[in-house]
């Protein structure tokens, strides 16, 4: 039917920045690279918004646009299948989009070495649309991964201030949380029979013969804190607020906004709907320190940051805090706000990280106390700034707000109380991300900023900062205003997943 | 003696079933011809007939894979040629290829005869080969002999260096012990076995694998026997590093010359591991119920020793020994998990492979990043590797990422093989110790990474950093390292050659 079927494109969209980046690096010529690397980046969006387009609402659990690829190691159940359902579907569309405002936003960033920092991106780029649209559990640890390593280097050679503490914190960390999925995504593979990691096999096979108590207890206590780390669940989250006060704009967008999702993910597609006794075994303790911990406890701590990029490191950590009530709720309603509020989320936090190094490229710090009165020099940059801090606190009309919505639903069911840290929690958001935007651009300006307007004043944002910013903005909107776009096939494809154990919720909050 | 029995001995001798260490022999023969014949200003000919020799040796093999003694005992019983044993030549020419380019680039340095080492880098694989293949105590020893007394000279080459001696000196008074203590556990297995008449009427030894296996099988419980098999095993150990036999390693690997820590490191570390598979899977199985237990143990101690005690090290030598020993203790994993996970035994050379790939090209860095002295390769030397050569820095982040286990290079996917086949062997104790120590490792891997790429603050005033004696590979280095780098980046992707050649499942 179609030139070159969805399928195709779909492998297409991940082999293009893979094979970018290996082209960039035996390549010669910086100039032909930049072109390269734009494409390579704008390609897989392109893609994945048709992919979208054509999605069918009601395929449910199944992956659609599947391919499958031996590798070699078929014969223990590893082989490179791709395909997106209702789940990873609008997880392939984040990391598409995050990753182009990204990849545009790196391209005119002029930092040092171009050549290599988009070479590390656009491998980092691949990894995260890999890691969506991999059906093969080991695939998707892999991609994931294949996504994680560039961090590292890119936070400890273009980092910003602590960048090697900070990368070599960062590194550990992940590498435990990755260590710790690892085994249970191996012991999910042994103990279930089934000699293989196709995720339909495992569902097929253990949703035939569950697992007793026992194992998934042990396994989904695994994935939790494996996963949990990689996510930044409280009191693993230490490395999450220095990393992204570290790392260059163009990698904390694409870490907070996509890759930081694989553990939310992998709770989604593989913890609830393999282990479900094991997950009821850990909704409280997920829901205590998710909610006590990354709620309320770490929103105090955002409060109190003076510096930016910390804040929103914390802010971002605060957030994932709702998502993994939503996964404590053991809803449908609950688990589809997850996926809502991860696609929001990933572009408000890719919008707000882009826009404070904007901001430190106007003020030079990213000090609270030592901005004010930027609106009267940057007006737009002040109104893109205004509308990210809205989303992230979830007012309506933002996509935001759907995802924490659905999550309270859900949560209430669960336990009011939670409910009532978890509301709490929007309060909070309010008085950080209000408080920060009127300190940067209203009241007066500090002398420190008006001795350096006064040599250099300050431009409103060009059009190479507006075009990502835009882009990131256009589709949380589109989202808040449509987020049926989302949440359809998200709860066709929860509700065919998530086995009878969890149960599912008859109100669908949207319709 | 009747001359039947020789006449018998020598029917069964097929020389040409050994024609590749024949070969390897006779070259490295006329390499000290050449050395004589040639005028001195052509001398630079003998490393080239060397490598060439180990090519066409390598292209042999590889060409003949399936030869038609597969399965067959040649020379008496004295050798067995197998898959594994198959597997095990060209992973030794390989690696002694490989340790051929890090000699040609580190030796020029050095006013040491050349000539000599190509010598004994090809009677030493030609040795390993057949220790890969033997069938019998008497050939293992031999063997083994062999290659360790090559190493004897080896590791002492740079004789002129104090820390080359000490190494030379403390490998071969470690070795001797060694050799003592496995030979001690070959009689005591050879008096627990004795002379048994086969049903054929031959007459066999107790050298033999297979007439040890029958005993074995027969007498379970015999303490003499079992007695033997752990001194055997230790002898082993000590070849690979596994804790308590790993005291030598540090000290060693810093004073031998790089290309023959290399060889160490790879080549000899592999043969253990051969030794001890064909051992675990041809001779001691029915003794699985005591050696599970202790090959779990020294696992799970080699995993932890080799991890913590590489935290500290700042030399880079001492460093690739000390992880080197971590990586004895994975395979070992594998090892153990081979008594009842049949494909295991492939995991093991998946992972031998991938550690070829990724520690020579390690090497290969460190060859040219070392400075006049040979033993003083600090991590300080690494700074700024990466702006100053983004070729080596490129090699070396790929090859150390490998050794770690990163995805998506060859080493994640040999971790992950060991990984599954100790879990289906119900190793889980051992695999939580295992992760521990991946976890601990990503600490000095990722540290000697960090040296290379991440500019280190210098105090002010001190703005210019000390200067390196780095040299620059040539177009054969650098393709030979561009090459594997990309084999290790490959196979993370695509495995299919690998897994399918080493029959893995």
């Amino acid at each position: 039917m179609n030139f070159p079927d969805n399928a195709r494109l779909l492998q297409l969209a991940i082999a293009t920045p893979l094979v970018s980046a290996l082209v960039i690096a035996l390549g010669r010529p910086k100039r032909h690279a930049l072109k390269l690397a734009a494409a390579a980046f704008a390609l897989p969006a392109l893609i994945a918004i048709r992919l979208w387009a054509q999605f069918p609402a009601g395929a449910g659990a199944d992956y659609q646009f599947a391919s499958r690829l031996d590798t070699g190691l078929a014969g223990f159940g590893i082989s490179l299948q791709l395909g997106l359902n209702g789940v990873s579907m609008p997880l392939f569309v984040l990391a598409g989009i995050v990753g182009l405002a990204a990849g545009l936003y790196a391209l005119r960033s002029g930092a040092e070495r171009l050549k290599i920092y988009l070479l590390l991106l656009l491998v980092m780029q691949g990894g995260l649309l890999g890691m969506f649209a991999s059906v093969d559990l080991f695939y998707f640890y892999f991609f994931h991964e294949l996504a994680l390593i560039p961090t590292f280097l890119m936070v400890g050679v273009w980092g910003g201030r602590d960048r090697n503490y900070a990368a070599m914190k960062m590194t550990i960390y992940l590498t435990v949380g990755a260590m710790l999925s690892l085994a249970g995504l191996i012991a999910i593979y042994v103990q279930s029979g089934a000699q293989s990691f196709d995720l339909v096999t495992l569902r097929a096979e253990l949703a035939a013969h569950p697992l007793p108590f026992t194992v998934q207890k042990h396994l989904f206590g695994l994935l939790l804190f494996g996963f949990g780390t990689l996510v930044s669940l409280w009191p693993l989250h230490t490395w999450a607020p220095l990393g992204y006060g570290a790392a260059p704009s163009s990698t904390a967008m694409l870490h907070a906004g996509v890759l930081k999702k694989f553990g939310l993910y992998g709770l989604l597609q593989v913890g609830l709907p393999l282990l479900p006794q094991g997950a009821q075994h850990w909704a409280w303790t997920l829901a205590l320190l998710a909610g006590l911990g990354n709620v309320l406890g770490l929103g105090f701590v955002t409060m109190a940051q003076r510096d930016l990029k910390q804040m929103l490191g914390y802010s971002s950590v605060m957030h994932m805090g709702y998502c993994f009530l939503g996964i404590a709720s053991l809803s449908v309603i609950g688990a589809g706000g997850v996926v809502l509020l991860m696609v929001a989320h990933g572009l408000s936090v890719a919008l707000l990280f882009q826009l404070a190094t904007c901001i430190h490229h106007r003020t030079q710090t990213f000090d609270l106390t030592e901005m004010g009165g930027l609106a009267r020099k940057a007006p737009v940059l002040a109104a893109f700034f205004a509308a990210a801090i809205f989303a992230s606190i979830g007012l309506p009309g933002f996509a935001n707000f759907w995802g924490e919505l659905a999550i309270f639903v859900a949560l209430w069911k669960f336990s009011p109380w939670i409910t009532a840290v978890a509301v709490a929690g929007v309060v909070i958001s309010a008085v950080y991300g209000l408080r920060a935007a009127a300190r940067i651009f209203y009241g007066p300006p500090s002398e420190a900023f008006q001795r350096a307007a006064a040599a250099q004043p300050p431009a409103d944002l060009d059009w190479k900062e507006r075009l990502p910013a835009l882009l990131l903005l256009a589709t949380l909107l589109f989202i808040g205003f449509w987020p049926r776009a989302v949440s359809d096939a998200a709860d066709a494809a929860l509700r065919a997943s998530l086995p009878a154990v969890v149960p599912t919720a008859t109100v669908t909050f949207h319709r | 003696m009747t001359t039947d029995l020789l006449q018998a001995a020598a029917a069964s001798n097929h020389w040409l079933a050994i024609a590749p260490e024949l070969i390897l022999g006779c070259a490295a023969l006329v390499l000290l011809v050449l050395e004589m014949a040639l005028p001195r200003e052509q001398h630079g000919w003998i490393p080239r007939f060397a490598v060439l020799a180990q090519t066409v040796v390598l292209a042999g093999v590889l060409l003949n894979f399936e030869t038609r003694w597969l399965g067959e005992t040649t020379f008496g019983g004295l050798l067995r040629h197998s898959l594994p044993g198959q597997i095990g030549r060209v992973f030794f020419l390989l690696s002694s290829l490989l340790v051929s380019f890090l000699a040609s680039v580190c030796l020029p340095r050095t006013r040491m005869p050349r000539t000599e080492f190509y010598h004994l880098i090809l009677v030493v694989t030609a040795a390993l080969m057949l220790l890969a293949q033997s069938n019998s105590f008497v050939m293992l020893f031999v063997a083994l002999e062999t290659v360790t007394v090559g190493f004897y000279i080896l590791v002492s080459y740079f004789r002129d260096n104090p820390l080359t001696l000490e190494a030379g000196l403390k490998y071969l008074v470690l070795g001797a012990l060694s050799s003592a203590i496995m030979l001690f556990g070959i009689v005591l297995l050879y008096g627990a076995v004795g002379r048994v008449t086969g049903a054929d009427g031959a007459v066999h030894t107790g050298f033999e694998f297979g007439t040890v296996a029958t005993f074995l099988q027969n007498n379970p419980g015999n303490f003499l026997a079992t007695a033997g098999a752990l001194l055997v095993l230790s002898g082993v150990a000590f070849k690979i590093g596994a804790f308590p036999f790993q005291i030598w390693i540090p000290d060693v690997y810093q004073g031998a010359p790089t290309p023959v820590t290399a060889f160490l490191a790879v080549a000899s570390k592999a043969a253990g591991f051969a030794v001890l598979l064909t051992l675990v899977r041809n001779v001691f199985p029915p003794l699985a119920g005591v050696l599970v237990p202790v090959l779990s143990l020294l696992a799970a101690a080699t995993i932890l020793f080799g991890n913590l005690a590489a935290l500290t090290q700042r030399n880079t030598k001492r460093l690739m020994g000390l992880s080197g020993v971590s990586h004895a203790g994975y395979l070992l994993l594998g090892v153990g998990a081979s008594f009842t996970v049949p494909w295991a035994a492939g995991a093991v050379w998946f992972y031998l492979f991938t550690y070829l790939l990724a520690a020579m090209a390690v090497f290969g860095v460190m060859a040219y990043c070392a400075g006049a002295d040979d033993t003083a390769q600090d991590l300080d030397a690494y700074e700024r590797l990466a702006k100053d050569q983004p070729l080596l820095g490129a090699v070396l982040a790929v090859g150390v990422g490998s050794l770690a286990g990163i995805p998506p290079l060859a080493g994640f996917l040999g971790k992950l093989l060991i990984f599954i086949a100790a879990f289906e062997a119900h190793l889980y104790g051992l695999l939580a110790v295992a992760i521990i120590g991946v976890v601990v490792s990503i600490y000095y891997y990722f540290g000697w990474i960090k040296t290379a790429f991440f500019v280190d603050w210098h105090p002010p005033g001190t703005t210019e950093p000390p200067a390196f004696s780095r040299s620059a590979p040539g177009w054969v280095g650098a393709a030979t390292l561009v090459l594997l780098t990309l084999a290790t980046v490959l196979l993370g992707f695509y495995q299919a050659p690998l897994a399918g050649w080493l029959a893995l499942k």
